[in-house]
């Protein structure tokens, strides 16, 4: 059972002081509560007790309003208490380093100097066994964790290492006093002790450890700058009172006030004011976007220019900015696939190194020269202390890290490790046109007028006021064109809208005159036989040139070609070529005719295309490119082309401005710009290249150093390694590795 | 020098025994709370005992201060949580297949296994 503890929670939906007793009582009925009380202001209920929150919010749901709790605590509080837990365990590192090298330092500079610690009379007898008590009172000091962690997961039959160094430094330690103790039951020449070992590699190991916790606060820098895009406060205007209160207790349809120059604090939509906001923290969008009412803002987001006021829509864990912090924590930790052997030999490694030492001290003592039992101690130890597991347990989770925030701070969403390793072998990517190649917003990009008696002005006024009663995209555009230039929209009688032809209508002007409107494609106009004549060649060009042409007829006679099209992105060529660039098929496929998909397809510079593929046939497509041995990347808006990004080996959602469908796709870009496609391309083989220097470098690391440790060199050249030189290799291997992933940081994604 | 290498063997084998061969029969039920602390190199209790088809909870009490021990992954599952020092952190467990799933710490220094079974 838990202890006596404060739950706090938000409740919503109290606007009466009435409420305020009425939650107290229901909250007070239920089991394990002894106090509860509500602060209206700040629609907060705090209840003392050892209640379950669940309980407590079920109480409160009855009663008719709804609570979340907030007891648990920020990022930004667990990012702080984090790093304070950091800082203070790195301090005591440090002082552990510096006593054990205190002791150890003088020792070895005495044993390279003077020359060799042997005993041999009783008076060096007296002076080694003060100097082994004052070694043993290092490995008690600095070295007690090592001794602890080794005993508890021996009883657990698990070995790590701490215990590779409890034995390293003990083995060295005890073989000491016994030299000290029993010299005569040794040959001469192993009466050697190796108190400056024990006491060196303790110190080096914790400077080590220290120098790793360093480097790792680097590694989630980028984590740390998200969280830090939180606003701290939030100023809501509640009963006509502005208070300022934390964000966490900032409530669903709160009105919140933000002036120049403040975060938003929560999601919302403005209700009131005018302003530009900078989004480029989120979405790596570099230009401010004008907000005005009606429009979504989200948190972390900064407020340049105007004050403004909005209704909350999603508070705490539920805001963009949250679930982003989510979602890039939780790929931080998640594992790619080319971890995996590393974990398994991680699994074997250290009873494996264990029994390497037993057998090298066997080899030593049978077949090595005098003093065998000295060599044999030493190359036993030095093995021990050589083996680091800990280069091989870290070198994907640490790249993976950095990779994972590199993005995130590009505006790109990794879902997991797995996502990000299969991301960089893509061959083929497949994008679809409208909204990803194309801003998806069609436009009137030309009015032909092919009547002399009617302006460009007339056609448009009148096959806008047609189309506004249509809801096809393409009229939509034309109603917006209309609307754009201030055009008054007339009424319209008799519409019909025949499908995959067009719409008509009959519309009454001034003089009480009926015109005939007819608005659709060739066929519509050769179905009512309208004569076309060239305006067929006219049209043939427009397709040409990526527009999707229309007709325009009043009274049985052609009156305008209008043309419609889906501008491209201005950055997209650039992109696509930046994909190419990199050995990667870029393949286009659309729903659109094919005229229309040759034109975009040849404008971009993409050779593969697939027109008029109905929505449901994409996911078909992409298992056809698989078939063919390709690993397919999709990008898509992640509404649509759900099922498509689904089956591909990795599914990009485009997203626009911070408008993120995070659930849908295992790569998701909050920009909309396709150079994020690029940019998360180019960090996941950044981060696979990364992770791969590590494995090698720590394979090769003990692969090599065990050897050398146990004395192969010795029969050829004679070579002995010091255990005092392989605690340093040990203690810097895996800095090394942490290092390595640092240097991923500086990568410019954008360069490649 | 025949004593020593025998010794020497007789190490290795239980090195080999001990640490590869041994399984602790030590295994923690679903009754009540599922408490694992976290300290000095080690899961305590390390092997834990679930209903198969159930959602189960474990709450996680990190007592190191070493990094190590910050982070516990449940890699077949593709969990993984931030301990804080010395707060007990809660993890959710989805209903699960019979088998037996292992989590660690990122290095894989710690490392436990959770026992999913039908027979409760």
């Amino acid at each position: 059972m838990k202890d006596n503890s404060t739950i706090v929670l938000a409740v919503e939906g109290a606007s009466c002081g009435s409420c305020v007793k009425k939650i107290e009582d229901a909250l007070k009925a239920v089991k394990g509560v002894s106090e509860a009380s509500m602060n209206f202001s700040e629609g907060v209920a705090t209840v003392s007790g050892n209640p379950l929150t669940e309980e407590l919010i079920k109480a409160i749901e009855i009663a008719g309003y709804s609570a979340r709790s907030i007891t648990g605590k920020s990022d930004d509080e667990l990012m702080d208490e984090k790093e304070t837990a950091e800082l203070a365990y790195y301090k005591k590192l440090v002082r552990d380093m510096a006593v054990a090298l205190t002791v150890g330092v003088p020792l070895m500079a005495y044993s390279l100097i003077v020359g060799e610690m042997t005993v041999t009379t009783s008076t060096e007898r007296i002076v080694w066994f003060l100097i082994g008590m004052l070694t043993l009172g290092v490995m008690y000091f600095s070295g007690r964790h090592f001794y602890i962690g080794a005993w508890k997961s021996f009883w657990n039959h698990s070995a790590n290492m701490d215990t590779l160094i409890a034995l390293g430094t003990g083995t060295a330690w005890l073989y000491s006093m016994f030299v000290i103790f029993f010299p005569t039951l040794l040959p001469d020449m192993a009466r050697h002790v190796y108190f400056e070992a024990t006491a060196m590699i303790i110190g080096l190991i914790n400077l080590g450890l220290s120098l790793e916790i360093k480097a790792r606060g680097r590694t989630s820098q980028a984590i740390k700058r998200l969280i830090g895009l939180q606003a701290k406060t939030a100023r809501v205007i509640r009963d006509d009172k502005e208070i300022d209160i934390p964000i966490e207790k900032v409530i669903l349809n709160d009105l919140v006030r933000v002036r120049p120059g403040e975060k938003i604090p929560v999601d919302g939509i403005v209700t009131e004011g005018h302003s530009s906001v900078d989004e480029s923290m989120l979405s790596g969008e570099p230009m401010p976007i004008e907000k005005t009412e009606n429009d979504e803002i989200v948190a972390g987001t900064l407020n340049k220019t105007g004050t403004l006021v909005f209704k909350a829509t999603r508070v705490g864990k539920d805001t963009a900015l949250a679930q982003i912090i989510n979602m890039v924590k939780r790929a931080q930790n998640s594992k790619p696939s080319i971890g995996r052997l590393a974990d398994v030999i991680a699994a074997y490694f250290v009873p494996a190194i264990m029994i390497i030492s037993v057998i090298s001290a066997l080899v030593w003592l049978n077949f090595g020269p005098e003093p065998s039992i000295a060599f044999a101690l030493v190359s036993a130890t030095t093995v021990l202390i050589i083996a680091c597991p800990c280069a091989l347990g870290l070198a994907t989770p640490m790249s993976v890290m950095v990779g994972v925030g590199k993005a995130a701070e590009a505006g790109v969403l990794i879902r997991n490790g797995e996502a990000l390793q299969t991301a960089s072998k893509i061959t083929t990517m497949v994008l679809d046109k409208t909204g990803t190649i194309t801003l998806g917003a069609p436009k009137v990009t030309q009015i032909k007028v092919m009547d002399s008696s009617i302006t460009e002005e007339a056609v448009l006024q009148l096959a806008a006021s047609l189309e506004a009663g249509s809801e096809h995209p393409l009229a939509m555009s034309i109603v917006e064109s209309a609307q754009e230039r201030k055009l008054t929209l007339s009424a319209i009688n008799n519409f019909k809208a025949i499908a995959g032809h067009g719409v008509e209508g009959d519309v009454t002007d001034a003089e009480n005159s009926v015109a005939k409107l007819l608005f659709g494609n060739e066929r519509m106009m050769r179905d009512y036989n309208i004569e076309l004549n060239d305006a067929v060649n006219i049209a043939q060009q427009f397709a040409e040139e990526a527009q999707t042409p229309m007709y325009f007829s009043v009274n049985g006679k052609l009156a305008a070609i209008i043309a419609v099209s889906d501008p491209i992105k201005p950055d997209s060529i650039e992109a696509i070529k930046r994909l190419q660039h990199n050995g990667i098929k870029v393949v286009m496929l659309t729903g659109d005719n094919r005229a229309t998909a040759e034109a975009v397809a040849k404008k971009v510079g993409i050779t593969d295309y697939f027109a008029e593929v109905l929505p449901e046939d994409k996911s078909n497509k992409i298992s056809e490119l698989q078939a063919l041995g390709e690993i397919v990347g999709m990008t898509g808006d992640g509404i649509n082309d759900a099922p498509a990004l689904a089956l591909a080996d990795v599914g990009f959602a485009i997203g626009t401005g911070t408008d993120v469908a995070i659930e849908s796709a295992d790569i998701t870009l909050m920009r909309g710009s396709l150079h994020g496609l690029a940019d998360a391309i180019a960090i996941s083989k950044a981060t696979l290249k990364n992770i791969k220097q590590n494995l090698f470098g720590a394979f090769i690391y003990n692969a090599a150093g065990v050897p050398f440790a146990a004395g192969i060199l010795y029969p050829f050249f004679g070579i002995l390694l010091s255990p005092v030189i392989a605690g340093a290799a040990m203690a810097f291997s895996s800095v090394t590795v942490v290092s390595n992933a640092n240097r991923l940081r500086l990568f410019k994604a954008q360069e490649h | 020098m025949m004593w020593i290498n025998i010794i020497g063997f007789a190490l290795i084998v239980g090195i080999v025994w001990w640490f590869w061969l041994y399984k602790p029969s030590e295994v923690k039920t679903d009754e009540g709370e599922l408490i694992v602390t976290v300290e000095n190199g080690v899961y305590q209790p390390a092997r834990l005992k679930i209903p198969a088809g159930k959602p189960a909870s474990i709450t996680f009490i990190r007592k190191a201060e070493s990094p190590c021990a910050g982070t516990v992954v449940f890699s077949d599952l593709n969990i993984s949580e931030e301990l804080p020092i010395n707060q007990e952190k809660a993890i959710q467990l989805p209903a699960l297949e019979p088998g037996t799933y292992s989590f660690t710490c990122q290095m894989q220094m710690y490392r436990g296994e959770l026992i999913v079974s039908d027979n409760n």
